[in-house]
């Protein structure tokens, strides 16, 4: 019965809730009536049944969506994103909203106004972030899928931190109506999966051109699934040794040195490529995230939606209590750098500059592509940190995401993949880079590794 | 790097205190970005959004037909305040 399944799966939601605080909102009501539709409802369903989670900053219509923030605390959005959409469509089942950075703005999911969420692994930890409590909820087994989002490397990020599998997609692959803009030449949806193939059964769903997203991308959405029983004898991987510097864990090095031994078990060529521009990702992208995320930001003004201060009498008075009241740090941080690299007289010198060497970054990786089928990388330079770790130093934090935000700069899809434990039991994640539209070939490469080298341990806290 | 200004310029109320913790970090982070300027920029053509070339090649134009909207109803009804088929703000001056 898929009412006892989906049952079966909120109990679990709730009961580990309070431990990990993965999800803001477990939609108990809204997923048991779902079911019983679902049950009932003839005709091919390709994800019938199918439990998903969804970042809080992804639209639902009729349940909440907070994005982690006071100042949408109660903002229930009128429609659904076209992925949830979409997803409906197929037969899956919406379990609740998961917890995250408030705007998608963390690695460590401890910029939430509700709290952080915890690392199943070890709950003294950070999942990562932003798309922590999506991450947590597919690691502590609950959910086999969930939706994220990505900026610059925050599904890609949780994932290695959590020990499951994270994708990135191409931008323009999946439509962002309805996700929550933060910085909309980066923004991304993506995807969590227990396996590989998991992700390939939602993407194919949720992929393809939408006409309410004029930057999603009219390109044929293959079948993903279909691809997954190919084999990776002969293809290419190109490696950038200078990524394996300064800064790297040597736990994370060792690890990540042994999936490019287990590639080239595979059938894998190993190939040494140069990206000369990607240490100046973390730079670029702190200008342009920063810079259009304070025009993005500049919504959230107490008039049409959300929460207002209650305490002003003056309409300026109003907006600036409002967002006073409203934003958390890491989100008033990043409108003021915004806001600051974009003022009078410093375009030039940063937003202007940035654009620039985003195009170096990507022609980088353009360059790389026509001598390798995928770039490989360490997802994080660490495992999880603890709790605290990082908050007082912004950009320690940021440097936490240096190997995932090129892929955001340049467009590219890139897949996060469990690749071993550390000496503390933590997870560990391998990064693959695929071309432009090469997602089919990133979730066939996923698979096969995770087939042949899955984690052999399963975290402290879990569902089973 | 005056950052009360700036958080005037976007409309965010700081306190002194706030400013003072604010103040350094990003001091930090922007002597951090500023890393760029090692890089001579003068001939490259800046990549001015994040569409991909297929994504460029997307027709986007949909022709202008007129298409049920919100409706005044459902759109006031997550307003903090609002009264005859408006949004309410308090007084402007």
């Amino acid at each position: 019965m898929l009412k006892n399944e989906i049952e079966r799966v909120l109990t679990n939601a709730e009961r580990l809730n309070d431990r990990l605080g993965s999800f803001l909102s477990i939609e108990r009501e809204h997923a048991l009536a779902r079911a019983e539709a679902i049950e009932n409802a003839s005709g091919e369903l390709p994800l019938r049944g199918v439990a998903v989670a969804i970042k809080d900053n992804i639209c639902t219509k009729d349940i909440r969506t907070s994005c982690g923030s006071r100042i949408l605390a109660n903002y229930t959005a009128h429609y659904d994103a076209t992925a949830v959409e979409r997803l409906n469509a197929a037969g899956a089942v919406t379990i609740g909203k998961t917890n995250m950075d408030e705007f998608a703005m963390g690695s460590s999911n401890e910029n939430s106004a509700f709290g952080p969420a915890r690392n199943p692994w070890d709950p003294e930890r950070v999942p990562g972030g932003s798309s922590g409590g999506s991450a947590v909820a597919v690691a502590s087994g609950v959910v086999d899928v969930a939706l994220g989002s990505e900026t610059g490397g925050s599904v890609r990020q949780p994932a290695a931190l959590c020990g499951i599998f994270g994708l990135k997609p191409t931008y323009g692959r999946i439509s962002r109506y309805g996700l929550v803009a933060f910085a909309s030449s980066l923004d991304a949806i993506g995807i969590f999966g227990s396996s590989a193939g998991k992700i390939a059964d939602v993407l194919g769903v949720i992929a393809g051109r939408d006409p309410l997203d004029s930057t999603s991308a009219d390109v044929a959405v293959p079948d993903y699934s279909a691809m997954l029983d190919g084999s990776l004898v002969g293809k290419r991987i190109g490696v950038p040794r200078a990524f394996f510097g300064e800064g790297l864990d040597e736990e994370v090095r060792a690890a990540v040195e042994e999936s490019i031994a287990n590639f080239r078990k595979l059938g894998c060529e190993v190939v040494d490529v140069e990206l000369p521009h990607a240490k100046y990702g973390i730079a670029v992208y702190y200008i342009i995230a920063t810079a259009e995320a304070s025009s993005n930001l500049a919504r959230y003004d107490g008039v049409r939606y959300g929460v207002r201060a209650e305490d002003a009498h003056e309409l300026r008075q109003m907006y600036f209590k409002t967002r006073e009241q409203g934003f958390g740090p890491e989100v008033k941080r990043r409108i003021m750098l915004g806001t600051y690299v974009l003022s009078s007289g410093y375009y030039d010198a940063y937003y202007a500059k940035a654009q620039k060497v985003r195009a170096l970054v990507r022609d980088d990786y353009k360059a790389a592509f026509a001598n390798c089928d995928f770039v490989l990388t360490p997802t994080s330079p660490t495992t999880a940190f603890r709790l605290g770790e990082r908050s007082d130093d912004p950009l320690a934090m940021y440097l936490s995401d240096i190997y995932t935000v090129s892929a955001n700069l340049a467009g590219l899809p890139a897949i996060s993949i469990p690749c071993g434990l550390s000496s503390e039991g933590l997870p560990i994640g391998v990064q693959l880079f695929g071309n432009y539209w090469a997602e089919g070939e990133l979730l066939n490469a996923a698979n096969i590794y995770g087939s042949e080298h899955p984690l052999d341990a399963k975290p402290l806290i879990h569902a089973e | 790097m005056d950052v009360k200004k700036i958080a005037k310029l976007a409309h965010l109320e700081i306190t002194d205190e706030e400013a003072a913790v604010y103040s350094p970090q990003m001091a930090k982070i922007v002597g951090y970005v500023e890393q760029l300027n090692e890089l001579d920029t003068g001939d490259v053509e800046p990549m001015l959004g994040g569409l991909t070339a297929a994504g460029e090649a997307t027709d986007a134009i949909r022709e202008d037909e007129a298409r049920e909207s919100l409706g005044t109803e459902a759109a006031l009804s997550r307003a903090p305040a609002s009264t005859d088929g408006h949004f309410q703000v308090p007084k402007v001056l």
